[in-house]
């Protein structure tokens, strides 16, 4: 089948396009979920983020 | 020459012109918040690409491909579903909590107050600082190579130049956090190998047309004669995997596929990226475009690596490795003899800008693994450790493009680039996979046991590297100085073992310790710092 000489190296070649497809439906359905919606988890974000960029500038 | 000249320049000029149009809307960590918030998916999903793909993958794993075959589609395979969903899904989200609920900027630093321990964060880091000099080299090589057969220039200038953008490039502060320049250094990438992916299939008279003279090639008897060594150690055709147990199956599965497959999880550059990430919702939509973008990188890649070989034949007469020269220089000279010359430009460029966000983020990690979490963190010293990280950070350079140079000693056959990359995965899920799972999903598990699997690890992983697995010990020659032979168990009774990859032995001997030693010795962390670690979780 698609002019492979094993079936080993097919279903590798399957094994790839179907993760893809994985991820793909994976993250349609979640697209929206799991936002950062409450103002405290918001401000740790920012307070990490803050160090963070202190560090990048002193690199 | 003109032509590339131009592209280059073009290409700069639009780079300049996204990092600028980024910088200007995110003026403070809060403006870069808010506006990550409000990114285009797509723009999110290319710059994603972008950080995680390198010369490595496409220079030095699709010229593997070029000699052992498509039995590497199963990497790519892994790379999607072990390094983009299972990484993003079950390992990026508490990644990112976790390491927030604590502060932490680093991967030695999560592990290190994960575990409330100085040792696990210092020995993590050393690891890091000497070590990963090896994964960057092999960037630099993949990138080196490419040049050198672009311009037809000696190895050593085209190093040069290479390294030298590099550390202008790093110099400069990288283009961190500039989320349009690198979409745009994603979307030329994923362009270029569609290009080439629908070229390659269309000069070969479509997809399984393409498959089937790549399979009836080993039938020749040229090419017979001229794969004679490597059939005799296994290898059955570029269609099939090699024969089970040889020598050319241990070195695809073991190695190639299991090594950088597994070994993904616990790269500290990339566990760092889940941290910056803004909320799990972004994780989620990058399972989307990352799931893609590897598909179209690495199994791009591979195939055209495998494909090679048909058009070679077909103009010279010659498999792609005789005709290239060396495993490494499959890839690039293929683009320079069988695609056209702006094509080659343009890839080069994609190729560049792969190598600069991957060889930034390693040189970054060699360099917080100096300052911040061994100087700083671990020593306790907190002054100067800014020029201790930008020491390690000209030591990584240094010690990356020495490493490169002399890669050119080694066997050319052997696929130096993919090895290199491999023999640091591998290190690196040994020493750190165990104690990293248990950071994020065992609250019990005690610092004794993480710390215990990881010195298990890493011992088992480079006694392998330099007294037992030959591809490694006999290239590092340690083993044959002080013991007369390229491996220990050549000439007894346990001599296959040479062909068995690091982490097949040592992945097993960490988890164990880790495992026994948490059934052994009960965790001293207080309640209370466990709560303040999975907080949100």
């Amino acid at each position: 089948m698609l002019g492979f000489g094993d079936g080993w190296v097919l279903a590798a070649y399957l094994f790839c396009v179907g993760s893809t497809i994985l991820c793909v439906v994976y993250g349609i359905i979640n697209w929206n979920r799991g936002a950062d919606k409450e103002p405290t988890q918001i401000q740790e974000e920012v307070a990490w983020a803050e160090t963070e960029k202190k560090i990048e500038e002193e690199v | 020459m003109l032509l590339i000249i131009l592209v280059t320049l073009v290409y700069l000029a639009a780079t300049g012109f996204f990092a600028w149009l980024g910088f200007r809307q995110t003026h403070n960590a809060q403006d870069y918040l808010i506006g990550g918030r409000q990114i285009h998916p797509l723009v999110m999903a290319l710059s994603y690409g972008a950080t995680f793909i390198s010369t490595s993958a496409i220079v030095g794993f699709g010229g593997a491909a070029g000699s052992l075959g498509m039995g590497l589609l199963w990497l790519t395979g892994l790379n999607i579903f072990v390094g983009i969903f299972i990484a993003f899904v079950f390992f990026g989200k508490r990644t990112r909590k976790i390491g927030h609920n604590l502060n932490a900027h680093t991967f030695p630093e999560l592990l290190g107050l994960r575990y409330k321990s100085r040792f696990i964060q210092g020995f993590a880091s050393i690891v890091i600082f000497l070590f990963m000099p090896i994964y960057a080299s092999a960037v630099i090589k993949g990138g080196a190579d490419f040049v050198q057969s672009y311009f037809g220039i000696p190895f050593e200038v085209s190093l040069l130049f290479f390294v030298s953008i590099v550390a202008i490039y790093v110099w400069m502060g990288g283009m961190k956090g500039v989320m349009y320049a690198d979409a745009f250094q994603g979307l030329i990438m994923f362009a270029g190998m569609a290009i080439l992916l629908v070229s390659v299939y269309a000069k070969l008279g479509g997809i399984t047309s393409a498959h089937q003279s790549l399979t009836d090639l080993i039938n020749d008897p040229a090419v017979r004669e001229q794969t004679a060594k490597s059939a005799a150690d296994g290898f059955l055709g570029w269609t099939a995997m090699p024969k089970f147990g040889s020598p050319i199956w241990w070195n695809l599965v073991s190695t190639i596929i299991m090594g950088v497959g597994i070994g993904v999880l616990a790269q500290p550059q990339l566990v760092v990226r889940f941290m910056t990430v803004k909320s799990n919702r972004e994780l989620n939509r990058a399972v989307v475009s990352g799931g893609v973008f590897i598909l179209m990188m690495t199994g791009v890649a591979f195939v055209t690596g495998a494909l090679s070989n048909v058009l070679f034949f077909q103009a010279d007469g010659k498999i792609a490795i005789l005709a290239a020269g060396a495993n490494d220089k499959i890839i690039p000279e293929f683009i320079r003899r069988f695609m056209p010359e702006w094509f080659g430009a343009v890839l080069l460029i994609a190729l560049l800008a792969a190598a600069m966000s991957t060889l930034s983020s390693q040189f970054h990690a060699i360099g917080t693994s100096a300052g911040r979490d061994f100087f700083e963190k671990t020593l306790g010293r907190g002054k100067n450790s800014v020029l201790v990280t930008r020491g390690g950070i000209l030591f990584g350079i240094l010690l990356s493009t020495a490493l490169a140079w002399m890669s050119r000693y080694l066997d050319a056959s052997m696929a130096i680039i993919a090895t290199g990359t491999a023999l640091f995965f591998g290190l690196c899920a040994a020493t750190f996979l165990p104690a990293y799972v248990g950071a994020l999903y065992f609250r019990k598990l005690s610092a004794t046991a993480a710390k215990a699997g990881m010195i298990a690890g890493f011992v088992t992983s480079t006694f392998w590297i330099f007294f037992i697995h030959e591809k490694e010990s006999a290239s590092l020659q340690i083993s044959k100085l002080l013991t007369g032979k390229a491996s220990l168990v050549l000439g007894t009774a346990l001599e296959p073992l040479k062909m068995v990859d690091p982490i097949v032995i040592a992945l097993p001997v960490s988890i164990l310790v880790t495992i026994i030693a948490g059934l052994f010795v009960k965790s001293k962390l207080e309640p209370a710092h466990v709560e303040t670690c999975f907080k949100g979780v």
